[in-house]
């Protein structure tokens, strides 16, 4: 009975035990979300730490390169997982009142993998940036 | 349920200030197991607004992978003195509100 406990306290302390996703899971979280349009890499700075030493709350900070303007800004940033049991992270939404297009959080990671973040401009235009974390303690929650 | 705040109390016009925000949530992400194997109900801060003088200037949505306590640091361009309200809901129909005065003076 004991050892049944502990079993089951080891078990809940697994995170994230359905992980499904997978690198085609992001690539069709990406498509729902911004159909297929091209993404380009650039105008993104994705900041994670390389090593994420606990994956339950590793911190992010997303920097774009865009003067927030009415004419030129930012009006979404969104985070994709390409190993969490869900491909979406998060999604932010902007617009010039806000000055300055940089965004800081703290998210999950259920295990080493890619980060991609993409920002849609107000012109649609789709700027990207990937980061690969090595993740020791799995992020459950 | 709580939350906590960071906004300078005054800002010139046309000042871009940092506001600093967190919600005291649990974040169940619905994937865990309890200790009899029964999986844990999601429950999650799904949305996240911040306004000032009445129009949404930041918001959010949120999925499992945001971490417990969800926090945001994002920026703000001081246009006149007013109210930033700050709205966190989550999935079972929890809300939690904090708000800020903020003090605009002439640059």
């Amino acid at each position: 009975m004991l050892q049944a406990t502990a079993a089951g306290m080891a078990l809940s302390l697994i995170p994230w035990r359905f992980a499904q996703a997978s690198p085609e899971a992001m690539a069709q979280a990406v498509l729902t979300t911004f159909g297929d349009r091209p993404i380009r890499e650039g105008r993104v700075l994705l900041e994670l730490p390389k090593l994420a030493e606990n994956g339950n709350v590793v911190p992010v900070t997303v920097t774009v390169d865009s003067p927030m303007t009415e004419q030129d800004h930012v009006v979404a940033i969104h985070l994709f997982s390409e190993r969490n049991p869900l491909p979406n992270i998060v999604a932010v939404y902007l617009g010039p009142h806000n000055g300055r297009a940089r965004v800081a959080t703290r998210i999950r990671l259920a295990e080493t993998q890619k980060v991609l973040a993409v920002a849609r401009m107000n012109d649609d235009s789709l700027w990207s940036a990937s980061v690969e974390v090595v993740t020791t303690i799995t992020g459950c929650g | 349920m709580a939350a906590k705040i960071k906004v300078p109390e005054r800002a010139k016009r046309g000042e871009i200030i940092e506001i600093r925000s967190l919600a005291i949530h649990i974040m169940e992400t619905g994937f865990r197991h309890d200790n009899v194997g029964r999986i844990v109900p999601r429950h999650i801060v799904d949305t996240f607004t911040c306004e000032y003088l009445g129009k949404t200037v930041f918001s959010a949505t949120l999925h499992p992978a945001v971490a417990a306590n969800p926090y945001f640091v994002f920026h703000l361009r001081a246009e006149r003195s007013g109210e930033i309200r700050f709205t966190w809901r989550d999935d079972k129909g929890g809300v939690i509100t904090e708000r800020a005065n903020l003090e605009v003076t002439d640059p």
